[in-house]
């Protein structure tokens, strides 16, 4: 769905990213984790066209990316990033009605359809009471899993995730990555999910990609890219490994 | 209604009905004229208000405070001084000002970090008092007679009004809230982020470019036909998004709706409190205006 040929992406004096090459495939799921600074969420901006590549090639079901309307993109690729504060009194469903955006016409309303989305989602991320609510009144959660909502609302089959986990509590962080697993395998969706937690990339990716400096330290199946001495070199942190009892997937612990 | 109550109060009363000859040729050629500009400049005002506040996600935005209507008064002014003879020359300078004002302060304010209250204030601040103290110098060394009245218009004077002047800002308001309007939904967007705007779907720069261009037109016209009234475009959009939201498909047309109606009022008061003098309907809508300011400034 979205091929990476060998991007690099200047910043100010340095690459920030360099020569990244991989593939999305449908139904797919990466993770993408590493140190601070290490080029993470530039890379995943750079997959919507928001931030510009400075060479290499980004192809979006075929087509290079540069040459897809800002439209045509958010029709396939979805962001959820940390939200901004609004200073307008902005309703969750107004919020949320926003990911509907690219599919009706710029100029008009929202469509009965539209709204049976919207409220589709909002029940999913445990929000049906949220609806009028205002944004700026909700907490730092919820305010996550209404741009979560905004994201699923869109009919985007790439979900681009910046750190969805990062004010979600246990409940919800497991029912953010079913959310997101579950629209993976019934619309043929794929997703690219940065966090800093390895037990739910190893539980819920099927690739994870390690980076540092810009530059893909590595990149392949949880169990192969989480070893010791990966963990050690990238992080510079001891960790050990065994398996998760429920799960069997690999499970880090950090040694302090 | 508020129409009708305009036209009959003034310095004189008139009765709809029943004329004299002296008192229709008030209605007709002074007050119907000036109640008319007053309505098109209310609502030029409040829908370019509206949209630049959902452009640079700040509510204390507005067409007075960020220098745009300085800049539109001393394109005025300029085309006064130099093309007296060609009365097309204002509303076109005018338009150039504003324009020129506008992109200035979003120049200044914008930074890597993106843009915040502070900045934006600031840079309005700055960009204000440089063209004030232009415009200042040039009555001081002009020609004192010429431009006798001047610091009247300044303040925002609907005392010349014109059919002409009324078409052009009728023209101008409707096209404005027309367009803008049929921005509104990406402007919904823009309003909670740029780059969330981006990301969903929305050619940002685009849009910046309409909503710029357009309140430069509107700013531009209504400051050429009655001079800078400050304010109406911060306390006309916040009653409104008040009273119904924040949904910009309502507020940019109930801005204009709303913005018409408050100037035809603040003229009524400054042509009716002192009568028979007058004062300048500038002085009326910053005398509300600016209370306003200071509580969202707080509230922010």
């Amino acid at each position: 769905m979205l091929e990476v040929r060998d991007i690099s992406i200047k910043y100010g004096a340095g690459d920030v990213v360099r020569g990244v090459t991989f593939e999305l495939g449908e139904g797919e799921i990466i993770a993408l984790l590493g140190p601070n600074g290490a080029g993470k969420t530039t890379l995943v901006r750079s997959l919507n066209g928001t931030i510009p590549i400075t060479s290499g090639e980004i192809e979006l079901d075929g087509v290079p990316l540069r040459s897809v309307s800002r439209r045509d993109i958010a029709r396939k690729v979805a962001v959820v990033a940390q939200e901004n504060e609004t200073t307008f009194p902005v309703t969750v469903l107004e919020y949320v009605l926003a990911g509907r955006f690219a599919n009706g016409s710029a100029f008009g309303w929202e469509t009965t359809e539209d709204i049976a989305i919207a409220k589709d989602v909002l029940q999913d991320c445990d929000l049906d009471e949220y609806a009028s609510r205002l944004m700026n009144e909700l907490s730092g959660g919820e305010r996550q899993r209404v741009v979560l909502a905004r994201a699923l609302a869109t009919d985007a089959r790439v979900l681009l995730l910046d750190e969805p986990t990062a004010n979600l509590d246990l409940a919800h962080q497991a029912m953010m990555f079913q959310l997101v697993r579950r629209r993976c395998r019934d619309a043929n969706g794929s997703a690219i999910v940065i966090t800093h937690d390895l037990n739910l990339a190893a539980e819920f990716a099927d690739r994870v990609m390690l980076l540092r400096g810009g530059e893909v330290f590595a990149f392949g199946k949880p169990k192969d890219v989480l070893t010791e001495s990966n963990l050690n070199e990238v992080y510079n942190v001891q960790v050990l490994l065994d398996a998760n009892p429920a799960s069997g997937k690999v499970r880090v612990t950090t040694v302090y | 209604m508020t129409l009708v109550a305009a036209v009959s109060l003034g310095s004189e009363r008139l009765a709809l009905f029943d004329l004299s000859e002296t008192q229709a040729a008030i209605l007709f050629d002074i007050r119907l004229p000036r109640v008319l500009l007053a309505a098109c400049v209310g609502a030029s005002l409040a829908v370019a208000g509206a949209s630049l506040q959902a452009l640079l996600r700040n509510p204390l935005a507005e067409p007075y405070l960020l220098g745009v209507s300085n800049g539109a008064a001393l394109g005025t002014m300029l085309a006064f001084v130099f093309f007296e003879s060609f009365s097309f020359a204002r509303p076109v300078l005018a338009f150039a000002g504003a324009a020129i004002a506008t992109f200035a302060v979003y120049q200044m304010a914008r930074s890597r970090a993106g843009m915040n209250v502070e900045r934006l204030v600031l840079s309005g601040v700055i960009v204000t008092t440089f063209l004030s103290s232009i415009i200042v110098l040039l009555t001081s060394v002009l020609d004192a007679a010429r431009l006798r009245g001047f610091t009247f218009w300044l303040l925002g004077d609907l005392s010349q009004a014109t059919y002409d002047g009324f078409y052009l800002t009728l023209a101008a308001s409707t096209v404005g809230t027309i367009v803008l309007s049929s921005q509104a939904r990406a402007l919904n967007l823009m309003m909670v982020g740029e780059r969330d705007a981006l990301d969903f779907g929305v050619e940002v720069s685009r849009v910046r470019l309409i909503v710029f261009g357009l309140a430069s037109l509107l700013v531009g016209t209504a400051v050429a036909a009655s001079g800078s009234v400050g304010y109406v475009g911060l306390i006309v959009p916040h009653l409104v998004r008040l009273a119904i939201g924040s949904d910009n498909r309502l507020v940019v047309p109930m801005s204009a709706f709303a913005g018409a109606v408050f100037v035809v009022l603040a003229d009524l008061i400054a042509r009716t409190a002192i009568a028979p003098r007058e004062l300048p309907v500038g002085a009326i809508t910053a005398l509300v205006g600016a209370p306003v300011f200071i509580y969202l400034l707080r509230r922010n």
